[in-house]
Order: C-alpha cells, then structure tokens, then sequence
C-alpha cells in the first residue's frame, strides 16, 4: 500500500500530512496525491460500512483531508481536476440547526467523487428550490435531526416537486426511519452516511 | 460516632421521602383525596418494584417522557411556554392529567427565555433567540473549551468553570474571567487585592445580571414546582429527582464539541481520560445533591455519544464507559437509582454494560431490539421505553398497542420493565399516545 493512503487509513494525522508534502517535493503530481487521499477516503468508508470506522475516525479523515488539500490546492490546475461522477444539493431542513450529521454524510459524498452543495441549517424550502434550480443535482439530501424536521421535510420535498426538480430526494437523520419516509414522500431514508453514499452512487448510476 | 447507613439503606430512606412529598420549607404536601394518596403511593412502588427487581410490580408502569409535545398539544408555541410560566404550567397539567401516565418527568424542560436573555446564553438557540417561535430550542456546537485548556479543567474544574466556560457561554457572565484565585484568600496580608475585581464596574454589571437572572430563575421555579406539587397532590409522582451526565458526554456536548472531543480520542487522549477521572466525582456530587435536595432517588443520565456508530466498540470500552460507570456506581453507592437514557441505538454496547449490580438501575431504550436488551442488560437492569417516535406520529392506535403487547411479553416478562417512548418527542398523535397508556394498564397486570 502507498504510505501516504497508509497513514491516512490508519488515522497516523501527521505522518500523513508530511508524506503528502513528501511526495509533491519528490515529484509526484498534485492530482496523484489527490488520488491517494481518495483512495483511502474510499478504504475508510468501506471500514465505516463494514462497522469498523466511527465518527472519530470520519472527523479525524476529514481533518487529514482538509490539511492535504490546503498544501496540493495551490498547485492543482483547472485540468487536473478530478471529473465529478455527480451532484448533491445537501441541507438540514427549516426549523432544524444540527449539522454533525449533515456534515459527515457531506464529506462522504465528496470524498467519494461528488459536487457536493451544502446549503447548511434550518434552509428554508425556498433556498432548496433555488439551489436546485441553479445547481442541477441528480440528488437532494434533507437532513434533519429531531420530530419537529417531519413536516418540515414533507414540506420541502412538496415545495422541490412543485418547482419540477425530477430528480431523486434522500432523507437521514436521528429520528428518521421508513415510516416517515413514506409520510415524507421522500424517494429514500439512509440510515448512515454510507447508506446515502450507496443510495446516490445508485441513482447517478455508477454503483 | 454516627452510625453509617449502607447504600440500601440510603436508597431506602429516599424511597420514603419521594413516598411522602413535602413543599421546599419541609411541610407534607396535602393530597386532595385518600384515593389521590393511595394512588401515588401505589405508582412509586409500581416503580419501585419494577426498579429493584425482586418482585413483580402489580403491573408493568407506563411513562409518557415527551420534549415539547405537551405544548404543542396544548395548542401553545414553545415561545408561549418559555415566556410565560402560567401557560407553562396549565400545559404540562393538561398533558400529565389528559393521558394519565404512572409517572411524569414535570415542566422543566422549557426553561425561562428571559433569563436566558439577561445572561445572553449562546449554547443555545431557543425559540424566537434564533430558531423559531414555534421551534424547540437547539444546541449551537462549539469548542467552548479550547483543545489546550485541559490542564486548567484538570487541575480546577470549578475554577476553570467559573472563570473561563462560563463567562464564554454566557455574554453577561463575560467579565467574570476577571474574578480572582479564590484558594489565594487565605490571611490579612494582601487579602484587598483578592477583592478589586468586586469593585469594577463591568464585574459588577455581570452581578447585577446575575441577580435579575435569579429572579426570574425563581419565579420559573414556582411554577414548574407547582406543576409537580400540584400533580403530586392529584396522585401523579414525577420520576427524576435530578440529573447527571456521563463525563465524557459533559466534556464532548458542552465544552469541546463533538468534533472536539473525537479529534482528542486521537490527538490527546490521554489529556481526555485524566479529565474524565477528575471530573467523575464531581458528576456523581451534581447527582447525589440534586436528590438530597429532592427527596427522590431516580437521577437522570442522558447518554450522547457512546450510542451504537459513534464510537468503535474498543473506544467505548476505552473513553466512554470506564467514567461512566464510575458516575453510575458513585450515584448507587449513595442511594440513589441512576436512570441513563441510551439514546439512538445500543445494540452492541449491551454486552458492555450488562455488568452492573442488579436492581439498582433504570435504562430508558430508545432504537435498541429490546429482546437482546433484555436477555442481557435486562438481567440486572430496570428497562424503560421503547416505542418509536416515528410510530408515535405516523402510526395508527392498533399498531401501538400491537408494539407495546409485544413489548410487555418480552422486555416485561418477569417484571423489570417501564413501558414508554423511546425518545423524548415534540410530535405524536394524542390517539397513539393514548393507545400506549391503555395498554399497560389492560395488558401489563402481572398473575
């Protein structure tokens, strides 16, 4: 294994950030180490599906990730830019401000190769509409952590339909489950964040 | 020299004050009727026997553990019941009374909005302070204590509260990280200058807020203890006596966050675990006080971050539990009936934490298959809950009562089970929660 995916996938946060600065001075290019970080972004959500990963360890990743990414981003161009294999408009639906969820399910996305919109907490349904019309995702993910988020995500989904978005709509959180799934309307409830991971690939079609 | 009463005994001895309720000056609280008396009484010892595991109770308790609902049932906003403590407390009668539960968890939940406003709270969001009026409040994460402060929790947790998280989640309280060393008063020499900062105008600003937040503190106070007299003297006994929290929830809810305290898991952990061993005793105190001061044993433990996903079993076992367990033996030892709610899942830390004395604890079970939760934590453990929030809301009558039958055969079988929700809730229909309550009382009674 690459001792940089290596050190990644065994949360060793230094280790990982020197080799990454390592391999750009010894000549590796910026959109390689950009793979090895997907690569062992891809080896921690397997282990996260496989319950062998947790929050610590998603926290801890993305930490890495985002230290990585600020020492390769100034040297990446436009071209060596990795193609996106599909976009996500991503919120906590109104009246609802929790995000730990929505962000570990966020990061998963991205770090498994989509254009991820994050549209943040208590988004009201008019925002959604917005991004949606603006970003063109394949995918909306509501999110939403307590009872009080049901009706505010039948609302959304409503509000999303309404304005013609044909695409397909995910929704996750604490008290989430198939039965407010179906009084959502909602094409899919994803218990984790691999589940929303496994729920878009399929929808974009690359799973 | 005193005589030292066991830990039994010491439980014991709160059992009897929560049976015979007395007001804040330490007179008997009348009942409005013997059957009222007989009532309560008969309802704590359902608990009781439920709790301690060596009889059957006559049947399976119910509980009714809601967040806001009674206030939405009620037809009132949580900004209503935050602002005016009238409205507060006819809503939580209304609640308690309309659906008749064995026991109820009172109206503390919606603390007083303007005393949140006098101290200028930012660990929260409360309903028209940043969410909406018709919201619930809400926890704005944050690392409140900063990843180098360990050391000065460590060595003073007191201190380090009230000079550095304190004045950090409070705006009011802000100029009192000018407040001195206390331990530092020690002798006339020098003893003025413990005492300049009292005298500066913005320390003494935050007194005066201080002191208007005591105010309204008291004047909440009266009403949700009226609540609690009132319902008490109806016949319906209120379940917690006071609450605690497992120390790493206390450090990763509220002073570093969760990303905070995951980062340390890995970047200091052994920072982490001194810490949690200095503040344990300080947990099982808040716990212990809080039922001395009440009269009542059962103490209330919300579990966050040990749920089933959060953490790898190994750092369960490692950061999570050891303190916890700690906390949770402390509070025994000193009589009092420690009741964590493990919220989420807990299917795979059941193993875990089946090793506790038995009878001497209540688990409320929020998403767990209470069958595996029975064969082992259920061994020596009281458990409580768990029907879904989802089915509270979404489902129909029968099918409550169905999942509550089905509950009372398995985790009520030879006694040891409350039934109840599994999560505290803002939404439900009244019919399903209505259906839980008949259920226990039609099908829960015990040959």
């Amino acid at each position: 294994m690459n001792p940089l995916v290596e050190a990644i996938t065994e949360m060793r946060e230094e280790d990982a950030v020197r080799l990454a600065q390592e391999e750009l001075r010894t000549g590796t290019s910026p959109a390689e180490v950009m793979d090895h970080c997907r690569e062992a972004m891809a080896i921690i959500g397997q282990r996260f599906e496989a319950g062998d990963c947790f929050v610590p360890e998603l926290i801890l990743a993305g930490e890495i990730l985002r230290q990585i990414s600020d020492v390769v981003k100034p040297h990446l161009t436009q071209a060596t830019e990795t193609k996106k294999i599909g976009r996500v408009v991503i919120g906590t639906v109104k009246g609802d401000i929790h995000d730990i969820g929505k962000d570990i399910v966020a990061f998963m996305l991205d770090a498994n190769g989509f254009e991820v919109k994050d549209l943040g907490v208590d988004v009201p349904d008019v925002k959604f509409v917005e991004a949606v019309q603006e970003f063109q995702p394949q995918v909306v993910g509501l999110s939403g952590f307590l009872t009080l988020a049901y009706e505010p995500m039948k609302n959304t989904i409503k509000a999303l339909r309404d304005a013609g978005f044909a695409g397909k709509i995910m929704i996750g959180g604490g008290e989430m489950d198939e039965q407010v799934r179906q009084f959502t309307d909602a094409d899919a409830y994803g218990k984790d964040a691999v589940a929303a991971v496994s729920l878009a690939k399929q929808w974009v079609g690359v799973a | 020299m005193e005589k030292q009463l066991s830990s039994d005994e010491k439980r014991e001895a709160l059992f009897q004050r929560w049976l015979s309720p007395k007001d804040p000056l330490g007179n008997a609280i009348p009942f409005q009727s013997p059957e009222a008396e007989q009532a309560y009484q008969a309802r704590i010892n359902r608990i009781r026997d439920a709790v301690q595991m060596e009889k059957t109770p006559d049947r399976v308790p119910v509980i009714v553990a809601p967040s806001f609902y009674p206030v939405y049932y009620s037809g009132m906003t949580p900004h209503d019941v935050m602002y005016d403590y009238d409205k507060l407390a006819t809503a939580f009668k209304k609640f308690a009374l309309d659906f008749g539960a064995d026991v109820h968890i009172g109206a503390t939940a919606p603390g007083p909005g303007k005393m949140y406003e006098i101290l200028d709270y930012k660990l929260y969001s409360w309903p028209g302070h940043g969410v909406a009026p018709e919201s619930s409040y809400q926890c704005n994460e944050g690392e409140y204590m900063k990843a180098d402060e360990y050391d000065a929790l460590i060595q003073d947790p007191s201190g380090y509260f009230s000079n550095v998280y304190l004045p950090r989640v409070f705006g009011a309280m802000a100029p009192l990280q000018m407040l001195p060393f206390l331990p530092g008063i020690l002798e006339i020499y020098g003893v003025a200058y413990n005492f300049i900062p009292f005298g500066i105008p913005p320390v003494q600003g935050a007194y005066k807020a201080l002191m208007e937040a005591g105010a309204e503190a008291l004047k909440w106070a009266g009403a949700v203890g009226g609540v609690a007299a009132e319902l008490g003297s109806l016949g319906y006994p209120a379940l917690w006596g006071g609450f605690t929290k497992a120390p790493f929830d206390m450090i990763g809810d509220t002073l570093r966050g969760t990303k905070g305290i995951m980062l340390d898991i890995y970047r200091q952990p052994k920072k982490l675990l001194e810490a949690m061993e200095a503040i344990t005793p300080l947990m099982i105190k808040l716990g212990v006080g809080a039922a001395q001061m009440t009269g009542q044993p059962v103490i209330f433990m919300p579990l966050h971050k040990g749920a089933d996903g959060f953490l790898s079993q190994e750092h369960f076992e490692k950061f999570y539990w050891p303190s916890l367990k700690n906390v949770i033996l402390g509070l025994i030892e000193a009589g009092c009936v420690p009741n964590p709610a493990a919220e989420g899942g807990y299917n795979s830390r059941f193993d875990v934490v089946k090793d506790l004395p038995k009878g001497k604890t209540l688990w409320m079970i929020d998403q767990s298959d209470m069958a595996k939760a029975k064969e082992t934590l259920g061994q020596n453990a009281c458990l409580m809950g768990n029907i879904p929030s989802s089915m509270l809301s979404f489902g129909k009558p029968e099918e409550v009562k169905a999942y509550a039958r089905n509950l009372i055969e398995t985790a009520g079988k030879g006694g040891g089970f409350i039934l109840g929700n599994g999560a505290f809730f803002d939404q439900a229909q009244p019919e399903n929660i209505k259906a839980m309550v008949e259920t226990a009382k039609e099908h829960g009674a015990y040959k």
